[in-house]
C-alpha cells in the first residue's frame, strides 16, 4: 500500500477512538461541539445547524455547515478528523436529493425547511436511533417509576 | 557541517498538532540511505560525503558503477548525491543514514528538481498581468508588452524577462521545519512544500541559516542492525566481514560529542 495511505488510515483510525463520528449525510442537523480557547482558558461552544455538504477527502476530510444566528446566515467548514472538534451529535435526519445543499443560501425562513427522512436506508438509520432512544428514555422512566 | 541526505518525496498529507491546529506536510522517505564513498582532506584535499538511496536493479547499473558500489559494499542505488561536510563530520563508508539524523522541530533546507513546465510565456513564468481582457484590446489578451524604450537605447537590454523555458531546474526551499519523524517507515514529516513531483529525490540538509538544534546527533545516525540490512546483498560473508568496522561507529559518534 501506499505509504501516505497507510499512515492517514492509521491517523483516522487513532482519531476515531478518540471521538467517534456517527455516521451523517447532507440535510442532517448536526450539533458540532467545538473547543475554543479564549487566553489561557479553554472552553466548548456548540455550533447547531444543517450539514449542507461534507467533503470526503480520507484524513482531509471535512464537512459544512450552515445555521441562521440572529436572523444573519453563517457557514463553517469544519475538518472531520480535527482535535478541536470535542463531539459530533446527530439531531436530525434530513430528507434532501443533493449531496450539496448550496440552495439553502438563497432561501430563509419556512422555504429553507428540510423535511425529517423517514424512508429508505436513511430512513431506517433514523428508525433505529428513535428506538435507540424510545429505549433509553424508557428505561429511564422505568428506573424513575421505582425510585 | 553535517552529512545531508537523499530522500525520495512521496506527497503531501496533514498532521494535527498538539494543539488541535493542522499543519501541512511533505512526507520524504529515505530508503536505504547509505554512505557510498567519502573524500578526505589527505586524499581529496577536500571532506565530503557520497550518500546513495534506493535500490536499482543489477542489470541496470553500469559496470564501473558496480564496481563503484562493490567497493563500499553497499546494494547498488538509484539516486547518488555529495555532501561537503567539515572533517569532524565524516561518516563511515557503507554506514546507513536513518531518520533519526533529524530532529523534530529543527530546520531543514531541501534542494529538487522542480515540475518542468515547457515553453510558458511571460505571465505564467514572471507574473506579468498580461494585457485588458476588453477596452479594445484585440487578439493579445496575454502577451508580455513592450520589451524596451525607443531609439535611445535601441536595444533590448540583456535580462529582459521574456517567455522561454520555465521549471525542470534546481531549486532550493530554505527553512523548513521537520515536524515528525518516522523511523519505522524511514519517513520524515517537513511542514510546507518541497520542489519537485512525487516520486522525485530530494536532497535534504540542515538550514543554513539556522542553528543545528542540541539534540540533534553530529556527525550522524547510524541505523542498528545495519549488518542485517547489508545482508541480503550477494555478499553475506562480506557483511560478516563488515560487523567489526561498524561496532566503531558508535565510538566515533561519541567522540565529538565529548569535544562539544
Amino acid at each position: 500500500m501506499n505509504t501516505i495511505e497507510e499512515i492517514e488510515r492509521e491517523r483516522i483510525a487513532e482519531r476515531t477512538k478518540q471521538r467517534p463520528i456517527p455516521e451523517f449525510a447532507p440535510g442532517d442537523t448536526l450539533r458540532v461541539k467545538v473547543k475554543v480557547v479564549e487566553g489561557s482558558r479553554e472552553r466548548i461552544q456548540a455550533f447547531e445547524g444543517v450539514c449542507i455538504g461534507r467533503r470526503n477527502r480520507g484524513l482531509n476530510s471535512s464537512f459544512t455547515m450552515r445555521k441562521i444566528s440572529y436572523g444573519e446566515g453563517v457557514e463553517r467548514v469544519f475538518p472531520l478528523y480535527s482535535p478541536r472538534i470535542e463531539a459530533i451529535e446527530l439531531v436530525r435526519r434530513g430528507d434532501v436529493r443533493r449531496a450539496k445543499l448550496y440552495y439553502l443560501r438563497g432561501l430563509a425562513g419556512k422555504r429553507a425547511r428540510i423535511a425529517e427522512k423517514t424512508t429508505g436506508a436513511k430512513g431506517k438509520a433514523a428508525a433505529r436511533d428513535r428506538a435507540a432512544a424510545a429505549k433509553a428514555s424508557g428505561a429511564k422512566a422505568r428506573t424513575g417509576k421505582r425510585a | 557541517m553535517r552529512c545531508g541526505i537523499i530522500a525520495q518525496k512521496l506527497g503531501m498529507t496533514r498532521v494535527f498538532s498538539a494543539d488541535g491546529d493542522h499543519v501541512p506536510v511533505t512526507v520524504l522517505r529515505m530508503d536505504a540511505c547509505q554512505v557510498v564513498a567519502t573524500r578526505t582532506l589527505e586524499r581529496d584535499g577536500y571532506t565530503a560525503v557520497q550518500v546513495g538511496v534506493g535500490r536499482a536493479k543489477v542489470k541496470n547499473v553500469t559496470k564501473p558503477m558496480r564496481g563503484h558500489f562493490a567497493k563500499a559494499r553497499v546494494e547498488p542505488k538509484r539516486k547518488l548525491a555529495a555532501f561537503r561536510v567539515s572533517p569532524d563530520a565524516l561518516l563511515e563508508v557503507g554506514a546507513t543514514i536513518s531518520p533519526d539524523h533529524f530532529v523534530a522541530g529543527q530546520y531543514v533546507d531541501v534542494a529538487g528538481t522542480s515540475i518542468g513546465k515547457g515553453f510558458a510565456g511571460a505571465m505564467k513564468r514572471h507574473n506579468f498581468s498580461g494585457l485588458g481582457a476588453s477596452h479594445g484590446v484585440s487578439l493579445s489578451h496575454r502577451a508580455m508588452g513592450s520589451t524596451g524604450q525607443c531609439q535611445d537605447p535601441g536595444k533590448v537590454f540583456k535580462g529582459k524577462k521574456m517567455p522561454g523555458h520555465m521549471g525542470a531546474r534546481r531549486v532550493t526551499v530554505q527553512n523548513l521545519e521537520v515536524v515528525e519523524i518516522d523511523n519505522d517507515r524511514g519517513v520524515i514529516f517537513v511542514k510546507g512544500g518541497v520542489p519537485g513531483a512525487k516520486g522525485g529525490y530530494v536532497l535534504v540538509t540542515d538550514a543554513k541559516k539556522r542553528p543545528l538544534p542540541e539534540g540533534a546527533p553530529y556527525p550522524g545516525v547510524v541505523a542498528a542492525g545495519e549488518p542485517d540490512e547489508a545482508a541480503p546483498a550477494e555478499e553475506a560473508s562480506e557483511a560478516a566481514a563488515d560487523g567489526p568496522t561498524e561496532g566503531d561507529d558508535p565510538g566515533a559518534a561519541g567522540e565529538p560529542g565529548e569535544k562539544a
